[in-house]
């Protein structure tokens, strides 16, 4: 084999493990946020978006719009878990306050996440949460219970055709996430 | 020729070597090997399944079977041998004196055994071994995955790697070592299939490794990539997983294209019917594979435009897919033909495959595929294009270059008997499950309702014919090695126009060390 040859097998090979490399960085670092951004600029599963701030307090007072509340539990989790009020009319642009009763029937501590999903999907992107519970993992004492605050804007833009928007809410228990993200975090500190 | 040149004796041989012969043939009798393991899962699979009811194993431990069988055939079994016929073949091919990387070529292959020793090995720990399926979706394989799933994700990684080294070397050979005058669109069809295939593998097997990454971030370190609980979204390890995945497929089809564009113009006696269109499709196969992925996923409530966007991509792959059937039938077409085994089990292929081809098309429909998904309609599917498309390709190329290898003829009266029982075994087992299927048998399940019984008895009894012609191949071929007719002739089939076929039968320790001139 010839000089330049070796020279060209090596230039190449660097090159295709530039390939892995970056192959790889994009399973790992590109796909799960772009796959989430995605699903967000769509609005295509259903999920809700970060905290809103309200940008112009107008009220479409000619529409009404039902807002129906439903709770789930994940099938491990053990808390009992249910909306306060079952649904509520509002108008578009209007302000509305709801809460969600939650209660830790277990004789230990737990902490638990709620995780959103609207239906009709192309509803998600116009439903606002200007404060939530399912921003941040909720804790609960053993036997302890609590009303989880809600606060929404139904977006003015909301298409015509929708009438009824369900919300529901999945609680999974996350004790032990919980617990290992934070010996993560401490053992990375 | 000194004893310099010669390969070196006994054990460490095999160990050190670099010689590209050597380690195909480790390759082939490796992923013979596997081939036999993962057969022997699917045999106690079909045991189980040969009556309703459960008999045999318990229901986690056919679950541990399902996922095993799959993962040592497309990781151990084809995979491998793919490799090792590059290994054998594209220096010989192209008139390289060897690999372009020659020790890392050793250590992708010593990579591999202790692997699949590892895989193996899980089946044996507390809680069984991998149980959720050869595509191991979460949150079967994260928040419900036995504890010997941190030992599948080295595994996979160890595997990964092992393929991207064979990839990346068979490019820089193919790129780098061709003899002069053998421009590209002058080289064998074989080499020009695993050139596209090698790319593929660079390009998806990082991203498998990618998400079993995620997985085992999942599980031990706190994160959420595919838990809902955390932020995260089981939907998306089925998106990264497929854009794996439905490359991956090609991946063991594409070289098998190849071994039968080698096969059937030798024994047809005309070279093949269009060349260039053959590159094109080959090529168009592998580009539209990135873009079709989302097809084995149109129940998880996809948005109707994605729907219909992955439905048309994936039908578009007929086009090019039916360019090469029609090829290899337009090739034969008043060829003066015989029929030795590697011809019969190319034929086969081709047909069985489109078979394969066709019921793919139906899963592609995706109102259709609502019905068929998850069904046994899907196992007889895949087992068309990766049994009949890929192993039938592998047993063609086996008996075609055999005397290559070794000097000695295989038995033909041996062969046709292999290829015949082969061939009525592989359709007794996988033909009913399109019925069972379309009536609504779902695939990995121990237990069955009772108006399936028959067909799946029918489908038990094909596959143990099936199983056992395996050993009569393994027979055949030792026999060959041991007691074959010995030839001498370079050219050992006379349609053979390969470079191949101009060095000595059977191939010298090293060839090709002056370059051949192609004209």
């Amino acid at each position: 084999m010839t000089q330049t040859t070796d020279k060209n097998i090596a230039k190449l090979s660097i090159k295709l493990l530039g390939l892995v490399v970056v192959m790889f960085a994009f399973a790992m670092w590109v796909m799960p946020p772009l796959y989430n951004a995605l699903c967000e600029v769509l609005g295509i599963n259903g999920k809700t978006g970060q905290q809103y701030t309200v940008v112009d307090s107008q009220i479409d007072t000619n529409r009404t719009v039902k807002v129906q509340f439903v709770a789930q539990n994940n099938e491990a989790m053990p808390w009992k878990f249910a909306p306060n009020t079952s649904q509520v009319e509002v108008h578009p642009g209007e302000s509305a306050h709801v809460t969600y009763y939650a209660k830790n029937t277990q004789d230990r501590y737990m902490v638990s996440q709620a995780i959103p999903s609207i239906v009709p999907s192309r509803a998600a992107e116009y439903f606002h949460k200007t404060e939530c519970f399912c921003f941040n993992q909720q804790p609960l004492a053993a036997g302890a219970d609590a009303d989880l605050a809600l606060q929404f804007i139904v977006d003015r833009d909301l298409p015509e055709d929708i009438h009824v928007i369900t919300l529901s809410y999945t609680i999974f228990d996350v004790t032990e996430m919980a617990a290992k993200q934070d010996s993560v975090a401490a053992a990375s500190k | 020729m000194g004893a310099h040149h010669g390969p070196a004796k006994g054990l460490t041989r095999w160990l050190f070597t670099t010689n590209h012969k050597d380690i195909g043939t480790m390759y082939l009798w490796f992923s013979f090997a596997m081939f036999l393991l993962g057969g022997s899962f699917a045999m106690i699979i079909r045991a189980e399944l040969f009556q309703p009811g459960l008999q045999i194993v318990q229901p986690e431990f056919f679950n541990q079977m399902t996922t095993m069988h799959g993962l040592v055939m497309v990781f151990g079994a084809i995979m491998p041998a793919f490799v090792g016929l590059a290994n054998w073949m594209i220096p010989l091919m192209i008139g390289a004196p060897d690999m372009a990387l020659p020790r890392m070529n050793n250590w992708s292959f010593w990579i591999l055994p202790p692997t699949f020793l590892l895989l193996a090995s899980t089946l044996l720990m507390d809680g069984g071994g991998p149980n959720f399926g050869w595509t191991f979706y979460a949150p079967l394989s994260t928040t419900y995955a036995p504890p010997s799933v941190t030992f599948f994700i080295f595994a996979v990684h160890a595997m990964g790697i092992s393929s991207i080294m064979g990839s990346i070397n068979i490019i820089a050979t193919v790129v780098n070592m061709r003899a002069p005058g053998m421009t590209y669109m002058k080289m064998p069809m074989f080499v020009w299939t695993w050139l596209i295939t090698a790319f593929l593998l660079v390009a998806v097997m990082p991203v498998l490794a990618g998400a079993v990454t995620m997985m085992l971030m999942d599980i031990h370190f706190g994160t959420s990539f595919f838990s809902a609980a955390g932020g995260g979204d089981p939907v998306l390890f089925q998106h990264v997983f497929w854009f794996f995945g439905h490359p991956e497929v090609y991946i063991i089809i594409l070289p098998a294209f190849g071994v039968v564009s080698e096969v059937i113009p030798t024994f047809s006696r005309k070279p093949l019917f269009g060349y260039d269109s053959m590159v094109y499709a080959t090529s168009s196969i592998a580009f539209l594979s990135f873009i079709v992925w989302a097809h084995h996923m149109y129940t998880v409530g996809m948005p109707i435009a994605g729907e219909l966007f992955f439905m048309y991509a994936t039908m578009l792959i007929a086009v090019p897919t039916a360019a090469k059937v029609f090829n290899w039938v337009t090739t034969m077409f008043k060829g003066s033909i015989t029929l030795e085994t590697p011809m019969l089990f190319a034929i086969a292929k081709v047909f069985l495959f489109t078979v394969g081809g066709f019921s793919g098309l139906m899963l592609a429909i995706a109102p259709a595929d609502f019905q068929y998904h998850d069904s046994y309609f899907v196992v007889a599917h895949f087992h068309y294009t990766m049994v009949a498309g890929a192993i039938f390709a592998l047993s063609s190329a086996v008996y075609y270059w055999i005397p290559k290898w070794t000097g000695k003829m295989y038995n033909e009266t041996m062969g046709k008997t292999h290829f015949w029982i082969s061939f009525i075994g592989f359709n007794l087992t996988f033909f009913p499950q399109h019925f069972v299927g379309l009536a609504g048998m779902p695939r990995r399940i121990p237990d069955y309702n009772l108006m399936f019984a028959d067909f799946n008895m029918m489908s038990s009894i094909g596959a143990f014919i099936y199983g056992s012609s395996q050993l009569l191949f393994l027979f055949n071929i030792v026999r060959t090695i041991t007691h074959g007719k010995p030839v001498t002739d370079a050219k050992v089939w006379e349609g053979g126009t390969t470079l191949e076929w101009t060095v000595p039968t059977p191939a010298p320790y090293h060839t090709f060390t002056t370059p051949p001139e192609v004209k």
